[in-house]
């Protein structure tokens, strides 16, 4: 069953790096958003599968017994998601501000900081 | 010649650097006295070396070694021997006048301290260069006083020509330290030895070796660059942009013959061969004669005696590469000659320069009743360099001509060079010792006057010592000569100078009166001679000059032309690129290492695991087609909570939680906001981008797939794992591993990943507090004139004003609300973290937290903002819910 989840991580892949070749802001923060969720997938996967039974020891015993779901990679998403989530908050308001400063969405247009035609170095000392 | 061990010397490259970095300070607390007070360091310097004089004439040397990097055998070594001795006195002795001089000259500059700080660490470095045995403390040192040069050429750094300048002087200098570097490392992987001291009988081991010519060159290059040898003679004029004092003691007494310095001490390693002898006599000559005949031509006193400079490093070159004892004995006491009258004439310019207002040569004269002491020295200096005795200078150029004194066709060609150079050199000596003086008085913009004490000083103590020296020739040269010969030489050299009748009989003083002939009959031409010299140099439309302005520019315009193409700023090439690299690293190594993974059966899932597939693959493929954003964002929610069932499917409940309200969260945002945009609805590329990105997409996530199925078929270490589960509950005392992984095992991990939530949080505050022009009202804002234009320039926006005006209005309402509705989650969310412990919770608290304070802060402030007010709502809103939810 892992290689079904190797084959929607490679379709999730796809589809996130389909979005940011895109030159629409918007479509690129999607693009991001579903990349945060290939690269966990990608994580939970590598850290192997187990069906149903969560890493908790229950009540009244001293450690759990075999099988239970590898808690590692579990841990790491966690702290994955959230960070990913501040990260797509703080692009979206970039994304959302550059909108009102420049008028503009299409990344060939938002050239402030590298113009087209920039001065040429200065040739002097 | 056991080496005595003395700790004390390594102090001695050290001291200077102390002294200036109190330099700022002590000319700020004494002003015009600092130059005398700074002097004492290099003073008690010259005082200390001064009592190495006996052991280092009875032929012993004295070294000291600090460890530095073991593991290389590399220690921080000095050592002093005739030749270092030598040196490092000529270095501190006449630093100490220049930093003295200075005080005076620099009177009243507002960076004098800085430019005191400079000479000092100039002089640190060129001490450390002198004193260096490690080969790599040699480099350090000869790096540092190209840097320290590179400061102080361009200490007026306002002026375009003195940039130029240093640049210049750092390209050139610095670049011939990496040489040096190299030449370094292949000297010690052939021999294997760090050290100078003990380099100098391995000459013969090295010279059989087949990289030997490498190695040789490498260091030519390094002294050629760095003593102004043709055809890299072109920086030293162009140094003259620097202040007079500086000119006096980079640019002819110390730094520009640390080339010299580096030629000599390497003489008995690499010396005494073809390549040698014929390279730095050719190149010497070539510099002796360019220099002075260009000295004729200039009419700027700095100039003449800049051009004369690269002249005499020329002749120190020539006399290197000849490499007999009396060569070398002669090449001693032009050193020091020629440190101490070029010094005492570029003084005497400054005085002058200062003294008047000018220094061009053609504009002064009849100064002598004006300037008597300034005369004086002058003179005395212009006797020595024309080699006049009883001065020192006249034994530099007997001794040089008897070390040519050889019936040979090519020994007589370089002796003709020297008597032509001697010649020119002569006068541009008696120029300026003379036109200035006599002759009937010129205008000059301030009234013509004698150096003070600090300005006159240095020349007299010079003149004395030139004079001296050639007095006492015998002592002179039995304490200097002798020794640093004997050093440069890697034999015993007895010193044979002494006064006598009979050598104003020997035939060889026939050249000397030849050269004064020669000086007498250009000086009595010297106009002419200039005339026709700036004719010649004007029909030349090229020079080196040029030629590395040429270099320069076209560097510059390579990088340009290398940025634009990495760097064009367009940011679907940047990506493409990115991905294309993505998708070759991760199959390539796979293909190429023959480790793809095998095809695998049919997967053995459930049926309702089939349909959580299913269905985030149904949002990837909407989210892909979808023709308006409202449907693309649904579908985005539509996979993450395929993701969040796949979590809870495979024994991740935590996981899943967090995913579902962080994808409810982001589809409500993003649905806010993007109503708010007014963007073209489809997603607009061209038939060919569509195959062009669609390609590399489906070339990177098959490659990903690989590549997770390959690490699938490789075993797993669980050792972790099995750690956590089973030291959770004994030590730990949680039940929820992946909780307590979180909060205690990994507990610093998590606070970090609370840090980048705040700074998130922080961070879009700022942003949507930023407006052009900044915040209108509180911190920051402007004054009350200046917000008029920026109210103005905000009505502009296309946004009509009216749905400005309610938005407004509503906003501030729904601020009000906010701000009660948050505060009370926050309560609410805070009892709930004291009580439970769990970990999950308490993440996603804390995270609630700082994001619902960061707004609650912006709250009251942005609230006149229509926009930011309205965000504010939205984010506040969800945030209660979430809090409502838990």
């Amino acid at each position: 069953m892992e290689f079904a989840l190797a084959a929607l991580v490679g379709l999730f892949f796809a589809t996130a790096i389909y979005l940011l070749l895109s030159k629409a802001v918007i479509r690129m923060l999607l693009g991001i958003a579903i990349l945060g969720n290939a690269v966990n997938l990608l994580i939970f996967t590598a850290g192997r599968l187990t069906r149903e039974i969560p890493p908790i020891v229950p009540q009244g015993q001293k450690q759990l017994i075999e099988p239970f779901a590898n808690p590692l990679p579990q841990a790491l998403i966690l702290t994955a998601i959230v960070i990913g989530f501040a990260l797509f908050t703080f692009l979206l308001v970039l994304g959302y501000r550059a909108y009102q400063e420049l008028d503009a969405d299409d990344t060939d247009t938002m050239r402030i900081a590298e113009p087209e035609n920039a001065p040429r170095p200065p040739l002097s000392y | 010649m056991a080496p005595s061990l003395d700790f004390t010397i390594a102090l001695i490259p050290i001291a200077p650097f102390l002294a200036a970095f109190l330099a700022p300070w002590v000319h700020k607390f004494t002003g015009q006295y600092a130059g005398w007070i700074l002097a004492i360091i290099p003073a008690s310097v010259f005082v200390y070396l001064l009592n190495f004089i006996q052991l280092i004439a009875s032929g012993s040397f004295v070294s000291t070694a600090l460890e530095w990097v073991p593991s290389y055998g590399l220690n921080f070594s000095f050592f002093l021997d005739g030749l270092s001795l030598t040196f490092a006195l000529l270095i501190s002795g006449i630093g100490t006048i220049i930093v003295i001089y200075s005080g005076k000259y620099l009177k009243g500059h507002k960076h004098q301290g800085r430019f005191l700080a400079f000479i000092l660490m100039f002089m640190g470095s060129m001490l450390g260069l002198v004193l260096a045995d490690n080969m790599v403390v040699l480099f350090i040192f000869w790096e540092l006083t190209s840097i320290t040069s590179f400061l102080l050429i361009g200490f007026d750094h306002a002026r375009q020509a003195s940039r130029r300048a240093a640049i210049q002087a750092l390209v050139v200098t610095g670049g011939g330290g990496l040489a040096l570097l190299v030449g370094v490392i292949l000297l010690q992987q052939v021999l294997g030895v760090w050290e100078l001291s003990a380099l100098r009988n391995y000459g013969q081991i090295l010279q059989e070796q087949a990289i030997f010519p490498v190695i040789l060159i490498l260091f030519i290059l390094a002294a050629f660059t760095k003593s102004a040898q043709f055809p890299f003679h072109f920086w030293l004029p162009n140094a003259m942009e620097a202040p007079t004092p500086v000119s006096a003691f980079l640019h002819s007494a110390t730094m520009v013959k640390a080339g010299v310095y580096l030629l000599a001490r390497m003489n008995p390693v690499l010396g005494a061969n073809e390549i040698w002898t014929i390279t730095l006599v050719a190149f010497g000559s070539i510099t002796l004669l360019w220099g002075a005949t260009w000295a004729l031509r200039q009419s700027d006193m700095k100039q003449m005696l800049a051009q004369t400079t690269v002249a005499s490093l020329g002749l120190l070159v020539i006399l290197i590469g000849i490499g007999t004892d009396i060569a070398i004995a002669a090449m001693v006491i032009y050193l020091i000659a020629h440190a101490l009258y070029k010094a005492t004439l570029f003084l005497v310019a400054g005085i002058i320069d200062h003294g008047t207002g000018t220094r061009e040569i053609t504009e002064l004269g009849g100064m002598m009743k004006l300037m008597p002491l300034t005369f004086i020295v002058a003179a005395v200096a212009a006797i020595s360099m024309a080699g006049f005795p009883p001065a020192v200078g006249f034994f530099a150029k007997e001794e040089m001509y008897l070390a040519l004194a050889q019936m040979e066709w090519h020994t007589i060609a370089v002796l003709i060079v020297l008597i032509l150079g001697n010649a020119m050199m002569l006068v541009v000596g008696a120029a300026i010792a003379i036109k200035p003086f006599f002759g009937g008085l010129k205008a000059t913009s301030i009234k013509p006057h004698d150096g003070s004490l600090a300005l006159i000083i240095g020349p007299v103590i010079f003149g004395v010592a030139a004079l001296s020296a050639g007095v006492f020739v015998k002592e002179f040269g039995d304490i200097f000569i002798s020794p640093t010969a004997s050093a440069i030489y890697n034999l015993e050299v007895e010193n044979h100078l002494k006064w006598y009748l009979g050598m104003f009989l020997k035939p060889i003083i026939l050249l000397s009166v030849l050269t004064w002939v020669i000086g007498g009959l250009l000086f009595w031409k010297f106009d002419e001679v200039r005339k026709i010299l700036r004719r010649v140099d004007e029909s030349f439309k090229w020079d080196f000059d040029i030629g590395f302005d040429w270099l320069m520019f076209g560097l510059i315009r390579f990088a340009d032309k290398v940025t634009r193409i990495w760097h064009h700023g367009r940011l679907e090439i940047y990506m493409i690129v990115v991905f294309i690299s993505l998708g070759v690293a991760s199959i390539l190594p796979l293909i190429l290492t023959n480790s793809l993974p095998p095809v695998p059966d049919m997967p053995d899932l459930t049926f309702y695991e089939w349909g959580v597939f299913v269905m985030a693959v149904a949002g990837l493929v909407s989210v892909l087609l979808a023709k308006t954003r409202l449907v693309a964002i649904v579908s985005l929610g539509i996979q993450g909570f395929a993701v969040a069932l796949i979590f809870l499917l495979f024994g991740a409940p935590d996981l899943a939680f967090t995913q579902f309200m962080v994808e409810t969260l982001t589809v409500v945002i993003l649905a806010l906001v993007m109503t708010r945009l007014y963007l073209d609805k489809r997603d607009r590329r061209r038939f060919e981008d569509i195959l062009r990105d669609g390609g590399l997409a489906v070339i990177c996530g098959v490659g990903l797939m690989v590549l997770l199925m390959a690490v699938l078929q490789t075993p797993i270490d669980l050792r972790l794992s099995e750690f956590f589960a089973a030291t959770s509950v004994p030590i730990a005392h949680g039940h929820n591993i992946v909780n307590v992984i979180l909060v205690d095992y990994r507990g610093l991990d998590t606070f970090g990943e609370i840090a980048v939530v705040m700074a998130a949080g922080v961070s879009i505050l700022a942003l949507i507090r930023i407006r052009a022009g900044g915040p209108q009202t509180g911190i920051g804002a402007p004054k009350k004139s200046a917000r008029k234009n920026i109210t103005r320039k905000t009505t502009t926006r296309k946004k009509p004003a009216v749905k400005k005006q309610v938005s407004k209005a509503v906003a501030a309402k729904v601020a009000t609300k906010v701000a009660v509705r948050a505060k009370a989650v926050e309560k609410n969310v805070s009892q709930k973290s004291a009580k439970t412990k769990a970990a999950s919770k308490a993440k996603v608290v804390s995270k609630t937290k700082t994001v619902s304070k960061a707004k609650v802060a912006s709250k009251p402030k942005t609230a006149s903002k229509p926009k930011v007010a309205g965000k504010v709502k939205t984010k506040g809103k969800t945030k209660a819910k979430k809090g409502v939810a838990k």
